[in-house]
């Protein structure tokens, strides 16, 4: 069992190291960053001891991932100085860092689809090469996942690009953790549950513990709060390029995280706030899912919110797939009776267009309208984009601007701009929260529930259960198939996980 | 390993056994089309299904596969060369005249194309460049080599080379031994050693590479060194087979090379490649050509169409096949 | 000042000024002599692999792998078919011509045919189709020794003050071409599909339709190309368009077009067209042997590219 690499002993190098005797594993000091104009970090000083896990929150843009970056050897800072070990790192890199024992797993995945699980763990260990590395590969991962994720069900012979976006996030994540010659001595986990459905997001954290249990360390960035107040030891908070706060986790709650990070105040369930609405509307949306085989399906009328819920990748987005085919041309048990438009949850492959301009960006589902006579009109296209820039609140100095100058949650307000600015009557949204901060969550919603008051139909899949308090019906899906309809007064958590994990077979 | 794992994800074990079926019948398809080609033969003209038959209409697979291996080697990269066609003609003349008059100067030349070769991976590499473009150029200078080299058609191979073309083993005629050969080699070196994994991965994911600490420098103008080896072999090759050179003689090959990569199961971008495909789909080009043609009786007018048909059908036959898997 | 900094920012400026460099070197070579003449010749020649060339521009702005590499092919039946067509006689040119545009629109609605049927990629595509549209071509145009009808030749060859009349139509083509692509619903769907064709398709862009217009403009260019190609040189030929594979792509990447799709510049397929006739001119001037002019010829693509290269390109 490989359950022992992670208590190996620490090689003797690092007694060496001056200063390593205060357990710092790594220590900025006054870290600053620029991108052009823009100061992505302004003086910070960060550490992480051995045994600690360091949960980092803040907005996006708030610059967790810059600060990552230079642990990580990615990026190197303007001024200030890096300790690993105690020692000075003059020149820091990423093989530097992975030589000290530092590794990160980045938010964007970084395995290569068309290898082998194996083969993709063989790319981080230049060790495993030579006769029969292949057979170490597939042992060293496969005894990694084992330890991590003990019902993965993933062949070290699988091909990346043949698992779901999960089940990448697994082998992604055991393969930081994995040991051959090099010291492992603090991985960096950004968003590391994003994808992953609660059953494995739970066997990850427990991981986690377990690791820093035997005197390694962690940094984990999530947005899920919970998440960080449950499993750091020590919680930093950032905002503006700044640290703000760093202090042990029992000192924080779900509030004061928020506070500090200076979001929107937390907010109490939306309780029903909705008034009771008209009741006979007219239909917009009845879909069934492909295998339903019993007669429930998704029924949606003007300015209802529907929530598609149950564990990532049940089925969810390729009912939403279906119905916006369905808009453009008629398919079997699905019927659509007005525009629909789409926000894509996954930004860059289904959603960014990545030389255009944020307004070009907004105006391509609107094309149509935007037209004066036969060309389409600059001016209307920039007066779409003024007036959603102020009514979603895209922070820019200038919506010609390249959609990526803008930071994750205000590329995914520009995506939800182009959804809302268009004529779609029909909203589908792709869990296009994943990721975000609360901040353009809050703004978000309020948004949606103001669109749907005014008759529009949103149709809402999401991994995160609090967004589901903001509809009015939900669907839980399970193997491709809705397993239960609830309404919101229904709607508790364990309800959904009930359905989810259930024997509905 | 718990021995039933609960499925957590929708796409489990079903659906992902099903992916690795619908990839498993795809790696399977090139080997169909070759035998689709090689019954349409035996059912034209059943004499051909024999040793010498196979020996004459295989006669030009051995320079056609090792060209489509090289092509493979750039698209692994994410890249395509669109010189190798004039390149394998250029090396065609070098073998025709300087590796017979002067063998060592031959020699030098020939590795010194394999160096231009890497070189321009580091260009592509280095200024980010569309290597299209660049092979495009390329195409025109190692013509205007050629045509410098060798300006009127003629030449002729060295004895050594002629003698290893017209080898006849007992039983299994030499081009189908030499295919196998050229796969196997092949297949190992990209798809089992563990420096084939960081070619094929930088296809795949580069970014995810370079992060990793390898450098897409160096897999690139391995890639293209690799390339222009197996020009350099396929235009020897050539020779071996014609006996006399000509600067146009390779021409055919850019786009052959490219279709043969395509025939066996190779794609664009990303790394997915089959060294066994596409010496597959090299024969199946080699056999559907002229000998196929031939015994159907096709006016000489429709030759070429004949050529884009069954190209077609090959790829129509795939689709269907696939389709009907999923 | 600052002018000049954006219009040096632009990367198709540099075709025109390689242009404008090959031509001063000619005529340096010559003492001056013909620099008009060969300004009229190149604007002449240019127009034929600028048309093709846009038609190729569009193909490509839709994304890695798409190419058409049935233009030649194209051209030489369509030349074909417009000659057989005009049959001699001036009263019949415009039903040539549209005979060849239809020509060619169909070979390009066949290669998007192949393309979306048997979801191949467009490089195998359009050159399984241009295997067959040669043999056609062969078969339809064998012993086709029809002249064009002398108001065609003669319009073809039109020039007022020096510039020929032809080159002055594609110019404002080729302005339509450029607001097309940045001002109407077609050109910015191209855009879209190049720089991510599942984000186009969620961004309620006809994906399928887009393509298969695109594919057919190229056709359809490819056709009037032939057509013109035929009463410029006055005769059809099977192997007319044959140069125009490697110059319509040549020209769109010179341009400044990404390889990698969704960006795309036609005042740079001018400039790299010119460049092209301008550059075969001067070696030619220069009385250089076969070999050697195309060992320079390219030279010249490959340092010109390396000179403006840097740029993201998938491949």
């Amino acid at each position: 069992m490989a359950a022992g690499n992670t208590n190996v002993i620490r090689p003797s190098g690092a007694e060496k190291r001056s200063g390593a005797a205060n357990g710092d594993i790594v220590r900025l000091d006054g870290a600053e960053k620029h991108f052009g104009a823009v100061r992505a970090l302004a003086g910070v000083d960060f550490h992480v001891v051995s045994g600690e896990c360091v949960g980092l929150v803040g907005h996006n843009g708030a610059g967790k991932s810059t600060l990552m970056h230079m642990v990580a050897g990615t990026l190197t800072p303007d001024s200030g100085a890096i300790r690993v070990h105690g020692g000075i790192e003059e020149s820091y890199s990423v093989s530097r860092a992975r030589q000290l024992g530092i590794r990160c797993v980045f938010q964007e995945l970084s395995l290569c689809p068309n290898l082998s699980v194996a083969e993709n763990t063989r790319i981080n260990h230049a060790s495993l090469s030579g006769f029969g590395w292949r057979r170490k590969a597939a042992e060293l991962i496969a005894a990694k996942l084992d330890e991590i994720f003990p019902d993965h069900g993933i062949s070290a012979w699988d091909i990346v690009g043949d698992l779901s976006i999960g089940r990448r996030q697994m082998v992604e994540v055991a393969r930081a953790f994995t040991v051959t010659q090099d010291r492992l001595d603090l991985v960096i986990l950004d968003e590391p549950t994003s994808s992953l459905d609660a059953h494995t997001s739970g066997q990850l954290l427990a991981f986690v513990r377990r690791f820093v249990a035997g005197g390694k360390s962690c940094i984990l960035i999530s947005h899920v709060l919970g998440e960080v107040l449950r499993n750091a030891d020590r919680i930093v908070v950032m905002r503006d390029g700044k640290m703000v706060a760093s202090d042990a986790a029992g000192a924080f709650d779900r509030d004061r995280l928020v506070t500090v990070m200076g979001g929107a105040e937390a907010r109490q369930k939306v309780a029903a706030a909705a008034a009771a609405k008209p009741e006979a509307r007219p239909l917009r949306v009845r879909a069934r899912p492909a295998g339903q085989t019993d007669g429930k399906e998704l029924v949606a009328c003007a300015g209802e919110i529907i929530g598609l819920a149950g564990l990532a990748g049940h089925g969810q987005t390729d009912l939403l797939l279906r119905i916006f085919d369905a808009a453009a041309r008629a398919k079997a048990g699905i019927e659509v009776t007005a525009p629909v438009a789409l926000v894509a949850g996954d930004r860059q492959s289904d959603g960014i267009f990545p030389q255009w301009s944020i307004a070009e960006n907004i105006g391509i589902r609107s094309l149509a309208r935007l037209r004066n006579g036969l060309l389409i009109s600059p001016q209307r296209e920039a007066e779409l984009a003024a007036f959603w820039q102020k009514k979603i609140g895209i922070r820019t100095p200038d919506m010609n601007n390249n959609i990526f100058s803008l930071s994750g949650g205000n590329q995914q307000k520009a995506l939800f701009a182009r959804a809302l600015g268009s004529d779609a009557q029909i909203v589908l949204m792709d869990d296009p929260m994943r990721g975000v901060d609360i901040g353009t969550k809050l703004e978000v919603y309020d948004l949606v529930r103001e669109e749907a008051a005014k008759g529009r139909t949103f149709l809402w899949y999401t991994t995160e259960t609090e967004e589901l308090d903001n509809c009015d019906h939900i669907h839980v899906f399970k193997n491709g198939r809705i397993v239960a309809n609830l309404t919101r007064d229904e709607l508790t958590e364990e309800k959904i996980i009930q359905s989810s994990f259930g024997d509905a077979a | 390993m718990s021995a039933t794992p609960i499925d957590t994800g929708f796409k489990g074990s079903a659906a992902r056994n099903a992916a690795a079926r619908a990839r498993l019948l795809r790696g399977l398809l090139p080997a169909l089309s070759l035998a689709l080609v090689l019954l349409a033969i035996a059912w034209l003209n059943p004499r051909a299904i024999s040793y010498f038959g196979f020996s004459l209409m295989l006669n030009l697979a051995i320079p056609i596969a090792l060209a489509t291996i090289a092509q493979m080697f750039v698209i692994s990269g994410n890249e395509l060369d669109l010189s190798i066609g004039t390149f394998v003609g250029f090396v065609g003349c070098v073998t025709a005249t300087w590796l017979k008059d002067a063998p060592l100067v031959g020699v030098a030349i020939l590795a010194g194309s394999i160096g231009i070769y890497a070189l321009l991976g580091a260009l592509i590499h280095l200024r980010n460049l569309p290597s299209i473009v660049v092979t495009l150029g390329m195409s025109f200078v190692w013509q205007g080599l050629a045509i410098l080299v060798l300006p009127k058609p003629g030449g002729k191979a060295p004895d050594w080379l002629l003698a290893i073309m017209s080898f006849k083993p007992l039983f299994i005629p030499f081009p189908i031994i030499a295919a196998l050969l050229i796969a196997a080699v092949v297949h190992f070196g990209l798809m089992r050693t563990s420096y084939g994994v960081i070619l094929r991965g930088s296809g795949g994911n580069p970014a995810a590479l370079r992060r990793a600490g390898w450098s897409l420098l160096k897999t690139k103008i391995v890639l293209f060194a690799l390339a222009g080896l197996f020009g350099v072999l396929s235009g020897m090759a050539l020779i071996g087979i014609t006996t006399s050179a000509d600067a146009n003689i390779g021409n055919g090959y850019t786009l052959l090379a490219i279709a043969g990569v395509i025939l066996g199961g190779g794609e664009f971008v990303g790394g997915r490649v089959s060294p066994i495909g596409a010496v597959i789909g090299a024969l199946t080009l080699a056999l559907a050509a002229s000998p196929l043609l031939t015994f159907m009786h096709i006016p000489p007018d429709w030759q070429v169409a004949a050529n884009g048909a069954i190209l077609i059908i090959v790829l129509a036959a795939r689709v269907l096949i696939s389709r009907r898997e999923r | 000042m600052a002018s000049l900094k954006t219009l040096l920012a632009r990367p198709w400026i540099w075709s025109f000024v390689g242009a404008l460099l090959v031509w001063l070197a000619t005529i340096a070579f010559t003492g001056g002599y013909g620099a008009g003449g060969m300004v009229t010749a190149a604007l002449s020649l240019a127009v034929f692999t600028v048309i093709v060339g846009v038609g190729q521009m569009f193909v490509i702005t839709l994304g890695p792998g798409n190419v058409d590499l049935s233009l030649p092919a194209n051209i030489g039946l369509a030349s074909a078919v417009a000659m057989k067509v005009m049959g001699g006689s001036d009263s019949m040119i415009v039903i040539g011509l549209l005979a060849a545009l239809a020509c060619g629109a169909a070979i390009g609605a066949i290669n998007y045919l192949l393309i979306w049927a048997l979801r191949i990629p467009p490089i195998i595509a359009t050159l399984s189709a241009s295997f067959i549209i040669q043999s056609v071509d062969i078969s339809y145009g064998r012993g086709l020794q029809i002249k064009p009808p002398p108001g065609f030749a003669d319009f073809t060859n039109w020039q007022v003050l020096g510039i020929p009349v032809l080159a002055i139509l594609t110019v404002l083509f080729t302005v339509g071409a450029a607001i097309a692509l940045q001002r109407m619903i077609y050109g910015r769907s191209v855009l879209a599909i190049g720089q991510n064709i599942r984000a186009a398709w969620l961004a309620g862009v006809n994906v399928g339709r887009i393509r298969f217009l695109t594919y057919t403009l190229s056709g359809a260019l490819g056709g009037l190309d032939g057509a013109l190609l035929a009463g410029y040189f006055r005769g059809a030929n099977v192997d007319i368009g044959n140069e125009y594979l490697l110059a319509s792509i040549a020209v769109v990447v010179i341009g400044g077009t990404s390889v990698a799709g969704g960006k795309a510049n036609v005042p740079g397929v001018w400039g790299a067209a010119l460049f092209l006739v301008l550059l075969l001119t001067m070696l030619n001037t220069f009385g250089v042997s076969a070999g050697v002019r195309l060992l320079l010829t390219g030279l010249i693509i490959v340092g010109v590219i390396t000179a403006a290269g840097g740029e993201k390109a998938v491949r």
